[in-house]
Parts: structure tokens; sequence; C-alpha cells
């Protein structure tokens, strides 16, 4: 076991921990943060993306004493504390943009690296972007859709089917 | 995933005398090691983690070359090689973006996956590997699928590409994986052309030599039309026979060449 301390949505956390302990375990059985998910458990799927000082990372595939002195940011920090949501949140319930919802905290937090470097992406960045986070109910559309609005463009012209 | 001790040094130096303990694994990015070792494929009991070494993530352009050290990750290589840009264009398309936040380039060359990017840019290239001990040219460092020249405990500190006068790298992607099933960097440099193919070969990545004959005559798509590899040496499996991964060096060679030109 070995202590390992990072910030999670602006708050200290530290925990002892073993080394293979998962990020993803980390913030789900220490921290009880649930909103981030496990779904393919192989890096594949992206619901367990967060942010790592700003960077998406998929969280079951980073250790958690790897994310020692780091601020770390989850879907549970994405709305106001008075649980308005946040800009992207509001687009995804606005657009329809989930529908069993497994998938929404990784597609939510990707959207929010996606659109901080590139704040008005095409349809054809966020598709791309969206490479590693996959939606079993395939509700790709109304996902771009969602995260298109989210970056202030007009998406009436998109495709809704 | 089995337990293991976890150890993260702030320099090589101790990094390789963390690696001496028996069993011991260096980590990159993790990004290929961590899924192996949840498969218990790989079970080492230490585990050191370079990121945290500063030494190991330089990146230096000039002098017609890029020097880009061990740590950085994908996602830096293509925001950041502008001075070579089919390096930076390959890295843009490693694995997905939240990869490509952690893995590393010395990582990659490290595992020397068959299927993987950076060694078909590396041969290609010309690349020195720089270790804590040593310099290795590709040419001796790719010596088989998962095989290198690096010795136990031997870390990748550096990469130092020279810069192509022109470049392209083009890959046909496994649908599901989205790694290459054929891979090929052409690059022409001063002295000559160099064509490396990744993700075809039993061997591993290697050079396709009768290519670089054909394009140091006449670098032109046209010049290595009518060339093909030996299907004998190529991988077969249920993503594609050794007969279509053949056919596919080929194309994208040609694609490969009529991009760089």
């Amino acid at each position: 076991m070995a202590k390992v301390s990072m910030t999670v949505n602006g708050k200290a956390a530290s925990a002892e921990v073993e080394g293979r302990t998962l990020l993803v375990s980390f913030l789900r059985e220490e921290l009880g943060l649930t909103g981030t998910h496990v779904g393919c458990d192989t890096s594949q799927c992206g619901a367990c993306v967060v942010h790592v000082d700003g960077k998406a990372v998929k969280s079951c595939t980073m250790l958690a004493l790897e994310a020692e002195g780091a601020e770390v940011a989850t879907i549970e920090g994405q709305a106001e504390p008075d649980g308005t949501l946040n800009t992207i949140q509001a687009a995804f319930r606005e657009h329809h943009g989930l529908q069993c919802g497994f998938c929404t905290p990784g597609m939510v937090m990707s959207a929010a690296a996606l659109l901080k470097d590139n704040p008005k992406p095409s349809e054809q960045d966020v598709r791309e972007y969206l490479e590693g986070n996959l939606c079993r109910c395939t509700g790709y559309h109304n996902i771009v859709k969602s995260i298109m609005a989210a970056s202030g463009q007009d998406v009436s012209a998109l495709a809704a089917e | 995933m089995y337990n293991f001790d976890y150890e993260a040094p702030s320099s090589v130096a101790e990094a390789v005398a963390a690696l001496a303990a028996e069993d011991a694994q260096a980590l990159g990015g993790g990004q290929t090691l961590i899924p192996t070792m949840k498969q218990r494929l790989a079970m080492p009991s230490t585990l050191v983690s370079l990121s945290g070494i500063a030494e190991m993530k330089g990146f230096d352009v000039g002098n017609g070359a890029v020097t880009i050290g061990g740590n950085v990750t994908h996602a830096v290589v293509a925001a950041g090689a502008g001075a070579y840009p089919a390096l930076a264009e390959l890295a843009s398309h490693i694995g997905d973006p939240a990869v490509r936040n952690r893995g590393t380039i010395g990582g990659s060359l490290a595992n020397n996956d068959p299927s993987a990017d950076y060694p078909a840019a590396a041969l290609a290239s010309a690349a020195v590997i720089v270790t804590n001990a040593r310099e290795i040219a590709a040419d001796d460092y790719f010596q088989g699928m998962f095989t290198t020249a690096l010795e136990d405990g031997e870390i990748i500190t550096g990469v130092r590409f020279a810069v192509p006068e022109v470049a392209n790298y083009q890959k046909f992607v496994q649908p599901a994986s989205r790694f290459a099933l054929v891979g090929v960097f052409v690059a022409k440099h001063a002295d000559g052309v160099r064509v490396a193919v990744t993700g075809a070969s039993e061997e591993g990545v290697f050079r396709w030599a009768a290519a670089e004959a054909a394009l140091n005559d006449s670098f032109s798509a046209d010049a290595v039309a009518d060339l093909a590899v030996d299907p004998a040496n190529m991988i077969g499996d249920l993503h594609g026979t050794k007969a279509y991964r053949a056919h596919l060096v080929g194309v994208m060679t040609k694609r490969a060449v009529a991009a760089a030109t």
C-alpha cells in the first residue's frame, strides 16, 4: 500500500492504495464518485473518461498512483454546486444526447476536452474526436448534435434520424 | 491484475536502479502495459513509472532533426512536430484522443507492437533510439515483433528523427481495433528513399528494399505500381489473409508516394 494524494473537482483527496488500484477504482470506491463509469475495462469504450491536469484520459487505464499530485476533474464537478447543468450537459438534455445514459459521463468529459481545444468544431471534428467513446445505444447523431449545440453552432440542419 | 510495488523515480539514474529489481518493468503511459497486466499477460513484481522523469520530456526541433524525449505523449508530438509534418500526422492518428494524452513515444518503441505506427516512422526516418546507455540506429533496433535491441532494464530516453525532404504515412486501419492492418511510411532523404512497413509482417516492422530501389530510380507512384511483397511472410488472421496484406502493402506504398509528391 502507498499513499496517493490528488485534487478531485477542486477538493483534496488522499488514500492508501495498492499499486494496482486504477484511477477509476480510486474515484468510485474510495471517493464514492460513481458518475465515472467502467464500461469495457479495456480502454476502448470511453465511459471512464476524466480529465487529469486538463487532459482527457481513460481512468481505467491509469493507475491511481500515476495521478499523484494531479488535478482530476470528473462528471460530478461539471454542474454548478446548485445542480445547474453546464453548457454541455444542458445541450445533451436539450438535444436528447443520451438514451440509457451509461456512456454519457465519458461523452460529456470528452466533449469538454474537445471544446477547450477546438471551441467551434466541425461535425467531422466531433465525430473523429469521439473515436474512443462508444455508445451502445448507437445514439451518436444526437450526441454529436448536442456537442455542436454546446459549441454555440446552429444544429438545425444536422441529421436527426 | 496482480499487485506490484510501484516506484516513481524522478531521474533516469534512479529509474535504472529501480529496474534492477527482480521482475521489474518500466511503465511509460501504460496504454498497452496496463491492459496487458489486466489480462495477466504481464505480471511484474515492481512497476517503475517513468512519467515523472523531467529529463525525458524534452522536445527539440532544429538542424534538420526532431528530437523527442521518451516521455513525450502522442498528443504532444501531434501538436508540436510541425517541423516534421508526416510524423505529426502519424501521431495524431494513434489510438484515440484520450489514449494519445497518455501513450508515449518511448513506450511505443520499447513495446514494438507489430501493428504500431511509430516503428514505421522510426525505421523510415533512420531515427536514432537514445537510451540511458547508448544510441541505437533504427536499422539495428527492431528485431521482430515485440522484440528490440533493448537490454533488460534499458530505458529509451529519447528518439532523434532526421527530417526527410518529403515523407508520408498511409495507414489502412483494422476497422475494430483501429490499429494498422497495414501502414507504410515513405521517406525521401538526401541520401536515398526508405520505405518501412508496419502491421503486415510476421517479422514486425520491415524495410521494403525493392520499393526503395525503385523509388531511388524514380520517386513516383508508378515506379512501385508493379511491385509486390511475398505473401509468405505476411500476417494472416481473421482480419486479413496473407495475400490481402501483401496487396495492401503495395497499395499503401503507392498512396504514400503519391501523397508525398
